[in-house]
């Protein structure tokens, strides 16, 4: 599903942020990404859905050689990735169902089939009944589970989340990364950076471990590793 | 594109406009007092354009001819002419109508000529008119080597003169306006990237989701198009009101006084309409669309 060969990332001021990167994740996986902070954690997400290019190596990624593909490609690859960050980048002058709707708009979905998808991935994350309100009337949980109903209305094999839980408090935290289960269990492949070691290691996913640009650990079942 | 798509761009087009008001009102304003100053400049040039063609258009080769060619001689000397490749017309004037139209040059004192008609002593003579003002000296020269070709007149040096002096006209009036034009570009461009900025989460997201690039600029592209057709349109009424007042002062208070005729209203309004319009919508679309371009490398 997914696969890095040797993948280098150089930016352009000469920091080295990913060094060497060998990786292989199978369809259906659920894979937390740890390491300290600067460690390219990242940059190995972002490489993914190519906001970033790889100085060096292959990207493999559902079909398509990311780091090979052309600009005109990139909408396409998107759209088989479902992505969710830390700061729910959600448009504040939208609706919750616009907010989601939004991103089958811009892909130009036959409007019959928006409402009824919506609504659907609207009942998935239980805010069905808050459908018309204003991201700003909701509390941070609920603003990123729009993100995630979001990341999941085009139906992506792959969800990559950033530091989805990073400003949310513990019990909130916990609410999200069940319905992350809850998808992972559906069939879709889940990737997420971060930081949260309970959550780490009471889930006993595979963990893989990013330091200093390379990858230090990956193991099934793992654990956080990090005293901080 | 699906109709479809068309139309939702259009809705979004319209719609930005409303959303970022006080924005739009100043990209409309920068292009309305840019199209302004230009559209002035514009009749100007065209006023002054149609005065130095009107000169230009005056400006003859008088061919005196020898007093001793017969008339075959002179038959001869018009097909000479006629041959130059840039000679556009040839009028023929007998030294009979030579001479009234010296006696009426000079007024009171023509009786000075009375008696003259029996034994003229003017040459028979042609006016020529050359297809190209600019060609008019060169024209002469030809002529002036031909056969029972006594002299040549065309106002030797103030026709040089006069050439110089529109071509200059023309040209600072063109560079006038090139200029003019691509200030306008870079303020409306500046204008529209304040209000795309205010927008740059709302590119993201549509980068993130999968959108296409041209699915993210065309309503900005149908912004940029109204803004610019919205910014013409003042201008455009205003001057042709404007220059219809001041044909009517003009012409109205002091008809005698015609040093030169200015251009009539129409089509000069409807020229000045189209212009002012593809201008107006072409920085529009160019502003709009450079200052999105920079949003759309995610």
């Amino acid at each position: 599903m997914i696969e890095m060969f040797d993948v280098w990332k150089t930016y352009p001021n000469g920091t080295n942020a990913l060094k060497g990167i060998n990786v292989r994740i199978e369809k259906g996986e659920f894979v937390y990404v740890v390491g300290p902070s600067g460690a390219g954690k990242s940059t190995f997400i972002k490489l993914m859905y190519r906001e970033e290019k790889p100085t060096k190596g292959q990207i493999f990624l559902g079909g398509f050689n990311v780091s090979r593909i052309k600009e005109r490609q990139i909408p396409m690859v998107r759209r088989s990735i479902g992505v969710v960050f830390q700061d729910f980048k959600l448009l504040p002058t939208l609706s919750v169902y616009e907010n989601v709707a939004f991103a089958m708009e811009v892909i130009e979905t036959p409007p019959k089939q928006i409402r009824p998808r919506v609504m659907d991935v609207l009942g998935l994350v239980k805010l069905k009944h808050k459908a018309k309100m204003l991201p700003n009337e909701l509390s941070g949980g609920e603003q990123q589970r729009v993100a995630l109903a979001r990341a999941l209305v085009n139906n992506p094999g792959i969800i990559i989340a950033d530091e989805p839980t990073g400003n949310l408090d513990p019990d909130t935290s916990w609410e999200i990364m069940n319905l992350f289960e809850e998808i992972n269990q559906r069939g879709t492949t889940v990737v997420m950076a971060t930081h949260n070691r309970e959550i780490v290691n009471t889930m006993r996913k595979r963990v893989i471990a990013i330091e200093a640009g390379q990858i230090v650990r990956d193991e099934q079942r793992g654990e956080y590793g990090y005293e901080d | 594109m699906k109709i479809r798509t068309l139309g939702r761009h259009v809705r979004e087009g319209v719609k930005n406009l409303g959303r970022n008001g006080w924005m739009t009102f100043a990209s409309i304003s920068a292009v309305t007092i840019t199209l302004l100053i230009l559209g002035v400049f514009l009749i100007l040039a065209m006023n002054v354009n149609h005065l130095a063609q009107t000169v230009e258009k005056q400006v003859e080769i008088r061919v005196f001819l020898d007093t001793l060619a017969t008339p075959e001689n002179v038959k001869e000397v018009e097909q000479n002419i006629r041959a130059i490749p840039k000679v556009e017309s040839v009028v023929f004037i007998p030294k009979a109508e030579g001479l009234k139209q010296l006696k009426e040059s000079m007024g009171e004192k023509a009786y000075l000529f009375d008696g003259l008609e029996k034994e003229n002593p003017l040459p028979d003579s042609y006016v020529v008119k050359t297809k190209l003002p600019q060609d008019t000296a060169d024209v002469a020269g030809q002529i002036k080597k031909l056969e029972f070709v006594e002299s040549v007149n065309y106002g030797q040096g103030t026709v040089e003169k006069l050439f110089a002096a529109t071509s200059t006209i023309r040209n600072v009036g063109i560079a006038f306006i090139v200029g003019l034009g691509f200030t306008a570009m870079f303020l409306i461009a500046n204008t529209i990237k304040l209000t795309i900025v205010a927008r740059r989460r709302e590119i993201e997201i549509m980068k993130l989701v999968g959108a296409t690039n041209w699915f993210i600029r065309w309503p900005f592209f149908v912004e940029g198009l109204l803004m610019g057709l919205l910014g013409a349109l003042i201008p455009i009424v205003l001057l042709t009101v404007s220059y219809y007042y001041l044909l009517d002062a003009v012409y109205g208070s002091m008809p005698a006084v015609q040093l030169f005729k200015l251009l009539p209203l129409f089509p000069l309004a409807y020229q000045v309409a189209l212009i002012l319009a593809a201008i107006g919508a072409f920085i529009g679309i160019w502003g709009s669309l450079v200052s999105v371009r920079r949003f759309l490398r995610i």
